[in-house]
Order: C-alpha cells, then sequence, then structure tokens
C-alpha cells in the first residue's frame, strides 16, 4: 500500500511530463508539417486596393521566394435555418493553377472551377456546425447585392489552424465561416478587379523578415497598406504557439511539484524501512558486506518502486497526451495530427523520475551505509525530547505527545505539511482558473459591455448613417465608435493598435477599468490600456507617436492622458469627434453598437442580413455563450484530472506519514491500548498529528496555490489577453475540503489496522 | 458504563480448581482456608482455556486452569517459558480471551464482555507491569503517570504515585534520561496511580540486574502492602517467589502446585 502510494505520486509526476511532452511534441510536429505541406505563408500584408502590377515589385524584393496576392473580404451570410447573421471571411483562390501559399487541404468536394458561377469552398468546421455539403447553398451580401453561393467543397487551411472573427475571442464555427471563392468572380462582385488587397509572401531560407516588412510596407504605402506582418504575428499561429508555451510552462510546473513530493516520500519510506532493517544492515557489515553493496541493495528497492510508478505514469501519460492533443484538434483544426510520441518524451520522464525517487533516498541510504556495524547493530539511541515551552503545561498528555513529535521531528513534520499544503495549491491552482475565466467573462461581457450587437462597417459612412440603424425593428439605443489603423511609437517601440474613437458619453460599450469604473474618452489626447503603454513604455503626460495607416496617413505626437486596466487586447481610446478632426474625414464612424427589445429580434435579424456595406456583426450574448461553452467544456475536464492528481497527492503523502508513525509508534499505542485508552482516544494520538498538519498545511497550501495561480497568470499574460489573477474564497474553501476529505479516508483506512493492533505482541518484544 | 460496580464483592470462594483442591490439603489446607475465609475473592477463573492453531498443530496454552485471586493478596507464578503463565495474566488482565472457561470480576464474566467494556475493565481497574517498560518516550516520568490518571475515576496525584517509588525528584525527565530500574518503577507509578483492584506484573524484574530488580521489587511490596491491591506476579526467579502470599507454579498449561508461604520474607532477605 506505501509502495503503491509512492509509486502512484511518482506515476503522476511521470504522467503529466509525459502529457505535456508528448502534446508539446505533437503539437510542434503537426504544425510544422502542416505549414511544411500547406506551404504556409512567411509575411502577410492588407491595403486598400493595389494595383495586380504591384506584385511584381513586391516579387523582386530582395530575399523573397514568391508573392501571392489576394482578394481578402468580410461579408454577412445568411445560411438557411440559421436566424443570426453569419460573419464571412471571403478569400480569393487564384483563378488558374494551384494557390502559392496557404495551400487549402480540400476535405470534400473539389475547388471552383475556374469561370464557375459562384461556386466556393467553406472551412470544413463552419460546414460541419451548419450541417452544410457538397451542393448546398448559401446567400451573402457581396458588394451590394445578395448573391446566391454554391457549396462545392470544404477545406482547412493552415491560416485559420484556430479561426476567429476579427473582434471574437473564441472559435464560433456557427457564426464565423471562411468561404474561399475564384478570384475573378469575387473581385468583380466587389469591383477589385486588376487589384489585390491583401498579399502573401514566402522568403528565401536565411533571409531578415524585417527588413522585407520595411520594403513592403512602403511599396503598399500609397495604396492604404495597414502594415506588413511577420508569421508570429498572424492571429491564428500567434494562438497557437502561445498555447504551445503555455504546454511547456506546465510542463515544468507541475511535473515538478509531483517529484519533489515522492523524492520526499521515498525518504520518509527509505528512512522508516532501513531503521527497521538497522540490525540487518549491521549485520551484513559485520560479514564484510561493501557499502556499496548495501547502498545499491536500497537504491535498487527505491528504483523498483520508482519504476512501477514510471510505467504507470507513461502509460497514463500516453493516453492523456493524446486526448489532450485530440482536446487541442477542437479548437486548432489540423488536417492530420501527428501524435507519435517518441521515446524522447518517455526517456526524459523517467530519467527525471527516477532521478528524484533515488535523490530522496540518498542521504537516508548515506546515513545508514556510513554505520559502522557494530552501532548499526545496537538500537538506535532513543529520540531526545525536550519538554518546550511552558505553554505545553496547559495541554493534556495526548495533546502532549503529539507537540512534542512535533518538535522532536520539525523538518519531516515541516516537509509533511509542505506535501499535503502542496495538494491543496494544485487544487487552488486548478479551480482557480474557473473563477478567472469566470471573472474575465463577466468582466467583459458583462460589466464592461452594455451593447447587444455590435455592426461593423466594411468602410466608414457619415455619422447620418447611425439613424438608419436607430430605426430598424426592436433597436432600442444606438451608439456610433470609429475604428483608425494607426502604428504607435516611442524610440524604437512600435506597436500596431488600431485607435476607437468614442462619443464622451457613451454607455453601451464605454472604457472600462477594471478597478470598475468608467473612463471617459478624451478630446486632448490618448486614453490608453495599461498593457500597451507597457508596451511602449510611456507614462500618462508624455507623447506617444502615431502614424496614422488610413486616409491622408498624417503622422501625430499625442499626449497620453490617462491610463485604464483591461484583460482584452491592448486598446487605445479617443474622443470620436477629435479623432474625426484629425483625420480630417469630416464627421464619419466604422460602425454602430445596438441595444435591442429581446422580443422583436427575429426581423431585424432578417433585415441584418439584407443591409450592404457590412463585415461584421458580433452579438454579446452569443459570445459569452460561446465562450461558456468551450471553456466549461474543456476546464470541468482538466480541473477533472486535476483534482485526481492532487488527491493522490495527498493520499500519498498522508498515508505515508500515518502508516509510518503506525509502525513507528506500534509500542506506544499498545501501551495505551493496555491502560484503558479507548480506540477513539488511540486514533486522537496517532491522527492527530497528521491532522494538525493538515490544519497547517491548509493556509499553507491556499498561499502556495495563490502564488502559483499568480505565476500562471503572469506567465500567460499576452498582448491578447490576460487571466486575471481571481480566487474566490469558496475555491479555497472546495481545495481545502478535498485535501482534508483525502486525509480522512486515509486516517480511516489505517484506523482499521490500529483495532487489530496485536497488543501482547508488541509489548513482548524489546525495544 | 457502570460495567463493573464499585461495590465490593462479598461472596467467599473457597477452593480452586482441582488440581488446586488437591494440593491445599498437602500444603496446610487449614491456614490457607482461614486466610480465604478472611478475604473476599478479588478476580476468579474457572476452567480456563486457551488453544492457538499455528496451522496444522493446535497448540494447548492454557488447560482446563481454575484460580482465585483474594484481595490484598500478593501471588507469584513461577514456571518455565510457554507454561501458560503470560496466557493466564493476559486473560485475567483482559488483555486476552480464553478459548472456554469464565474469568469473574465482580460478577460479571469478563469472557464475555466486549473489547470496549475490556478496556474499560483495564481502564478502572487494573494495572500493568511489563518487563519492557513501555514509557512514551515523548512524555517525562510525570507525564507518563499523568496519561493515566487523567482519565482515572480516583486516581492518585502523579506526584504521590511516583513518591510510593521513591522517584520523586526525577519526575520531569523523559524515559531516555533514566535508568532501566527507574523506568521500571515509573512503569509500576503509572500502573498503581489509579488505585487499580488489580496489579499484573509480568516479569517486572526480568530486564534488570539484582540491585535494581530489588528496588523495583521492593516498590511493587509496598504497594501491595500500602494499597491493598491484588497483585499477581510472573517471574522466572524462584528467589523472588518468598516475598510472595502463595506460589502458584505452571506447567504444560495447568497449574501443579500452590505454596502457601506462612511468613512473606523481605526483600533484603532474597537470594537473587
Amino acid at each position: 500500500m506505501q509502495v503503491l502510494a509512492i509509486a502512484l505520486v511518482v506515476a503522476s509526476g511521470t504522467a503529466l511530463l509525459v502529457m505535456a511532452l508528448t502534446t508539446i511534441q505533437a503539437l510542434q510536429e503537426t504544425t510544422a508539417a502542416y505549414y511544411e505541406r500547406a506551404r504556409f505563408a512567411e509575411i502577410f500584408a492588407q491595403a486598400k486596393r493595389a494595383p495586380e502590377r504591384l506584385l511584381r515589385d513586391i516579387t523582386s524584393i530582395p530575399d523573397v521566394a514568391n508573392a501571392e496576392s489576394r482578394v481578402v473580404h468580410g461579408a454577412i451570410l445568411d445560411i438557411r435555418d440559421f436566424n443570426e447573421p453569419v460573419i464571412g471571411q471571403f478569400i480569393s483562390l487564384p483563378e488558374y493553377g494551384p494557390q502559392l501559399h496557404n495551400m487549402l487541404v480540400l476535405r470534400s468536394g473539389r475547388l471552383p472551377t475556374a469561370g464557375a458561377e459562384y461556386e466556393v469552398v467553406v472551412n470544413e468546421p463552419f460546414a460541419d456546425a451548419h450541417g452544410l455539403v457538397a451542393g448546398d447553398h448559401f446567400d451573402a451580401v457581396l458588394g451590394s447585392q445578395k448573391r446566391t453561393l454554391r457549396i462545392v467543397g470544404t477545406a482547412l487551411s493552415p491560416e485559420f489552424v484556430y479561426a476567429i472573427a476579427p473582434g471574437g475571442l473564441m472559435p464560433d464555427d456557427r457564426r464565423f465561416g471562411l468561404v474561399w471563392m475564384g478570384r475573378e468572380r469575387l473581385a468583380a462582385a466587389l469591383d477589385m478587379k486588376q487589384s489585390f488587397n491583401s498579399v502573401t509572401l514566402t522568403l528565401l531560407r536565411g533571409a531578415d523578415p524585417r527588413e522585407i516588412i520595411a520594403r513592403l510596407d512602403t511599396l503598399l504605402f500609397p495604396y492604404g497598406g495597414t502594415g506588413a506582418y511577420a508569421r508570429e504575428d498572424q492571429i491564428s499561429n500567434w494562438f497557437l504557439q502561445s498555447e504551445i508555451r503555455q504546454q511547456i510552462n506546465m510542463s515544468r510546473i507541475m511535473p515538478t511539484i509531483f517529484l519533489a513530493v515522492a523524492a520526499f516520500l521515498t525518504n520518509m519510506v527509505m528512512a522508516r524501512l532501513i531503521q527497521t532493517e538497522r540490525r540487518e544492515i549491521g549485520l551484513l557489515k559485520a560479514f564484510g558486506y561493501s557499502d556499496w553493496a548495501i547502498g545499491w541493495h536500497y537504491a535498487k528497492m527505491v528504483l523498483v518502486i520508482a519504476s512501477i510508478g514510471v510505467l504507470l505514469g507513461w502509460g497514463t501519460g500516453a493516453v492523456l497526451g493524446h486526448w489532450n492533443t485530440s482536446l487541442y484538434a477542437n479548437f486548432y483544426r489540423f488536417p492530420f495530427l501527428l501524435y507519435r510520441p517518441g521515446p524522447q518524451a518517455f526517456l526524459t520522464s523517467a530519467a527525471i523520475s527516477l532521478a528524484a525517487a533515488l535523490a530522496g533516498s540518498l542521504a537516508v541510504v548515506i546515513r545508514v551505509i556510513r554505520l559502522p556495524p557494530a552501532a548499526a547493530m545496537a538500537p538506535p539511541s532513543p529520540p531526545a525530547y525536550g519538554r518546550a515551552s511552558a505553554a505545553f503545561d496547559v495541554l493534556d498528555e495526548p495533546t502532549r505527545i503529539i507537540m512534542r513529535r512535533l518538535i522532536r521531528w520539525p523538518l519531516r513534520a515541516g516537509l509533511t505539511t509542505l506535501g499535503l499544503a502542496m495538494s491543496v495549491a494544485v487544487l487552488v491552482l486548478a479551480l482557480q482558473w474557473m473563477d478567472a475565466i469566470n471573472h474575465l467573462a463577466r468582466t467583459v461581457f458583462e460589466t464592461a459591455q452594455h451593447q447587444d450587437a455590435t455592426v461593423a462597417f466594411s468602410d466608414f459612412r457619415p455619422a447620418g448613417a447611425e439613424i438608419n440603424f436607430r430605426y430598424l425593428p426592436s433597436v432600442l439605443a444606438t451608439e456610433p465608435y470609429r475604428n483608425v489603423a494607426a502604428q504607435l511609437s516611442n524610440g524604437h517601440r512600435v506597436e500596431r493598435q488600431g485607435i476607437v474613437g468614442l462619443p464622451e458619453d457613451a454607455r453601451l460599450s464605454p472604457i472600462y477599468d477594471n478597478v470598475g469604473t468608467i473612463v471617459r474618452p478624451r478630446k486632448d489626447g490618448l486614453v490608453m490600456s495599461t498593457k500597451l503603454a507597457e508596451l511602449l513604455h510611456v507614462q500618462v503626460g508624455e507623447t506617444a507617436r502615431i502614424q496614422i495607416l488610413e486616409g491622408a496617413r498624417p503622422t501625430l505626437d499625442l499626449p497620453v492622458v490617462q491610463t485604464f486596466e483591461t484583460y482584452i487586447g491592448t486598446p487605445v481610446y479617443m474622443e470620436i469627434e477629435a479623432l474625426n478632426r484629425l483625420m480630417r474625414d469630416g464627421r464619419v464612424i466604422s460602425g454602430v453598437h445596438v441595444s435591442l427589445d429581446d422580443a422583436t429580434q427575429t426581423e431585424l435579424l432578417t433585415r441584418l442580413k439584407e443591409l450592404p456595406g457590412i463585415t461584421a456583426i458580433l452579438f454579446r450574448k452569443a459570445a459569452m455563450d460561446m465562450f461558456f461553452a468551450t471553456m466549461g467544456e474543456t476546464i470541468v475536464i482538466f480541473i477533472g484530472f486535476f483534482v485526481t492528481f492532487a488527491v493522490i497527492l495527498s493520499f500519498g503523502v498522508s498515508y505515508n506519514s500515518i502508516r509510518i508513525a503506525l509502525s513507528e509508534r506500534s509500542r506506544e499505542l499498545a501501551t495505551l491500548a493496555v491502560l484503558g485508552f479507548s480506540g477513539w482516544e488511540i486514533s486522537y494520538i496517532l491522527l492527530g498529528e497528521i491532522g494538525l498538519l493538515a490544519i497547517a498545511a491548509i493556509p499553507l497550501g491556499c498561499l502556495i496555490g495563490y502564488l502559483l495561480s499568480w505565476y500562471m497568470a503572469s506567465a500567460f499574460a499576452t498582448e491578447l489577453y490576460r487571466v486575471p489573477l481571481m480566487v474566490e474564497a469558496a475555491t479555497y474553501g472546495q481545495a481545502s475540503i478535498i485535501t482534508a476529505a483525502t486525509v480522512i479516508a486515509c486516517a480511516a483506512l489505517v484506523r482499521r489496522r490500529l483495532d487489530r493492533l496485536d497488543l501482547i505482541g508488541v509489548l513482548k518484544t524489546r525495544e | 458504563m457502570a460495567q463493573f460496580p464499585s461495590a465490593k464483592v462479598t461472596a467467599i470462594c473457597v477452593g480452586g480448581g482441582r488440581t488446586a483442591s488437591s494440593e491445599l490439603v498437602a500444603l496446610g489446607a487449614e491456614r490457607w482456608l482461614t486466610m480465604a475465609h478472611e478475604r473476599s475473592v478479588a478476580l476468579s477463573a474457572r476452567d480456563l482455556t486457551k488453544t492457538y492453531n499455528t496451522g496444522a498443530t493446535e497448540v494447548r496454552a492454557l488447560n482446563h486452569v481454575d484460580l482465585d485471586l483474594y484481595q490484598g493478596e500478593l501471588v507469584v507464578l513461577l514456571g518455565p517459558s510457554g507454561s501458560g503463565k503470560s496466557t493466564l495474566l493476559n486473560i485475567l488482565g483482559g488483555l486476552d480471551k480464553p478459548t472456554a472457561g469464565e474469568v469473574l470480576f465482580r460478577d460479571h464474566d469478563l469472557t464475555k464482555a466486549s473489547d470496549r467494556e475490556l478496556n474499560l475493565y483495564r481502564r478502572d481497574h487494573v494495572g500493568f507491569v511489563f518487563q519492557f517498560y513501555n514509557l512514551i518516550p515523548s512524555l517525562t516520568a510525570r507525564e507518563n503517570v499523568a496519561l493515566v490518571t487523567e482519565i482515572a475515576p480516583n486516581p492518585m496525584s502523579p506526584s504521590d504515585a511516583l513518591n510510593l517509588v521513591g522517584l520523586h525528584d526525577r519526575q520531569n525527565h523523559f524515559p531516555a534520561q533514566l535508568s532501566g530500574g527507574e523506568q521500571q518503577r515509573v512503569a509500576i507509578a503509572r500502573a498503581i496511580a489509579k488505585r487499580p483492584d488489580l496489579l499484573f506484573c509480568d516479569e517486572p524484574t526480568g530486564a534488570l540486574d539484582s540491585k535494581t530488580g530489588i528496588l523495583v521489587l521492593d516498590a511493587i511490596l509496598r504497594i501491595n502492602r500500602e494499597m491493598g491491591t491484588t497483585t499477581a506476579l510472573i517471574t522466572h526467579n524462584a528467589g523472588i517467589a518468598d516475598v510472595a502470599n502463595r506460589v502458584i507454579f505452571f506447567a504444560d498449561g495447568r497449574i501443579v502446585n500452590i505454596k502457601v508461604n506462612e511468613t512473606q520474607r523481605s526483600t533484603s532477605e532474597l537470594a537473587w
């Protein structure tokens, strides 16, 4: 049982390590293979409208392998049997010949034939979400007309492994679809003949992307270029790489906790075993066995226990790794999954686990082989207790026994407490994830925003356009906003970040500071998120340089007048009229936030599907529901197995420490039974110790859990989102209860042995 | 839990088992009968049998043993290893149960008592001293005694108990700081602090040299004399037998002889 308890803890550590390593390996290999086969581009750029001949100039930039132009356009789709408007992203396919970059991997059907009337390929998850197959039709507002498109195939693209709608937080395959269409038809519908608005590049080996990005920007500048970016900043790839980084982070923290505890447990159990076998060790040494031979004997024992754990861990880890990887496949759409766990993950995990177990027992083994044979054969000198403080005088004798033992072996008590605390900490870490995600979503979707939907125009419109929306059915209120593509800089620090213009009294989608206040947009300068201010190294009162990437492309110097804290992105705001004045575009808006009357939405939804010039409609409630549904599923499973591991941890620690206490103290406990102490009173003396340590472990574990959560939150903080450090009181409570329950279960298990204690046998043997 | 009423038992039980009564005649029955009439029975065992099954063979540790212990007497049990002395003492002390027979303590049959009732019997009425002292290493001498006085209904103070065994000035020492004899005397103090009705000592001097052994024996005699505690003492050392009121000889799970000492010798007269 004790062996099993240690083996399980080793197994947990090994399993977590194997899982993390194989997942990382699988994700990295799959990504690399997919990108390679599908010729995923290395540089991406958008412009408003560039003439096709510019492509030759782009291709002749030194170190560019080849360049491909295309037309990309956002439009609203009308899918039959789905009453909400769907955001569609149209991407042109070369009319003749294969794609140079970002090649589609067909999953069903075929590619559109050259010149065919409105044939399209849609992304597979979207087709699956709506039950669409080749031959089905749907409508889309392209240009100013509603057109019917025919699906001829479904596909996956390396560009959209993680497919999120503009402004979305998570993939929503029902409300966001990718539509690939022949270049000629798409260009004709959008009045983009002989022009392009998107270009992708691959580079020669060893090329410096920064140089090429700079040259590309210069070329696209006159055509409304909004700034080129490298593959690492491509949104889908960014999410994918950040996921891999999180896994790497996880692979360092969690297994370390488990293996450290495993080391402590082997130490504890081996120390006890060697204590009971002292005489035999002395005898063997007297017979002439070398220290090395005896040390190796015990090392083998540790290796056997750890090996059981490693084998268990390998099996569990491989299963979990595969499961984890396929879980990723739900969010990250690959046409194939390379889960080929190599020997490396297994060998690494085995080596680390065995080393941890050996390291744990090393000190004990060395101590015993150093003993001269005669000393080893004699019983160990009894432990010296101290009377310690006078405070003990108020305690009853059983409590005094507990306290004296704790004080006599403070290290062991400390490590036991730490082990149990780690179990609480792992639980807090796992459970707080739910709190943090909840808090993030509630803040973003409920506290900060009050609009029911946000409509984005494909190009800015006069401010009067807002009125048109106000009179749509079921619209209660509207609020305009303006987006301006820009690049902000301070010295050599440069960030691409659109500036959002809002009315001063914005209520539907105001600037929300996480401290719980609304910040007003200002006419005299920028209201900047702290994350952006941090990236740019600017403070309130300092000036940032702004290169506007649209219209007349002015370069401005604007002061940062206020900062605010937010979880999502790195936004920066200004009062809308002031922003318009700077842009010299007159009073224009990029879209409107609307609040709706629930009752009559169906009519509105139907109308929205018909409106031209709209690239996206985001529904706040749908986004929130999607967020919770997706996170909910994953998190419940994630928390489930972390709870299992944490329970194994506290089981390993508490069972071993109680079991060892029982074997060390059987004489003492038998004496108490002979003296007439009842089973409960004896249990108190035996189990009170672990109980006390568990009580001490709970606040400590909560603290460590908080620190781990803080570390995780800061390690995972990115420009796109920052998971708040938020641990609810109930989370501490749950973590404590789970750990306490495990300790109590172990205690009950050992308590049964106590009832079978052989009083006479124990008392008649020499100490 | 008034399983064992504290009212003194007045029933007088004459005679032992078959073996005992036959031996008795040879050993001065009259004197013994007088004593038996004067004193009430503290504990009485009837037809006790204990067998152990060790695989194929059956070992009979006690074979139809009858015995009465009288109030305040000091009985020494003598006999070779494996003759059944310890088994008998363990059964009388409520640490073990016989295969057959009964043990009567104040109208209660211990053989029919539950573990819980046996526990209370040990707690309130019995004191044990073993060859190995079995002190709690993390408690001082005084605290080891206090362990018992805290749960006993009518205890003496730990200091008084340690006084009785002559260890008053060592009461704040931990077991590891005491000699073997001192530890055994702490064990005796712990056993008698509750003012037990019965004191069972299983080779209390077995691990001690003669000088220390005599100190320990003195303590036991003093308690028997001053507190009137019924005491049964197992020993290998026939020399010790002279301090007893009665000496009971064991062999092969039976009582083979009972000797009544006309005069109890003092420890100073013992040939160790």
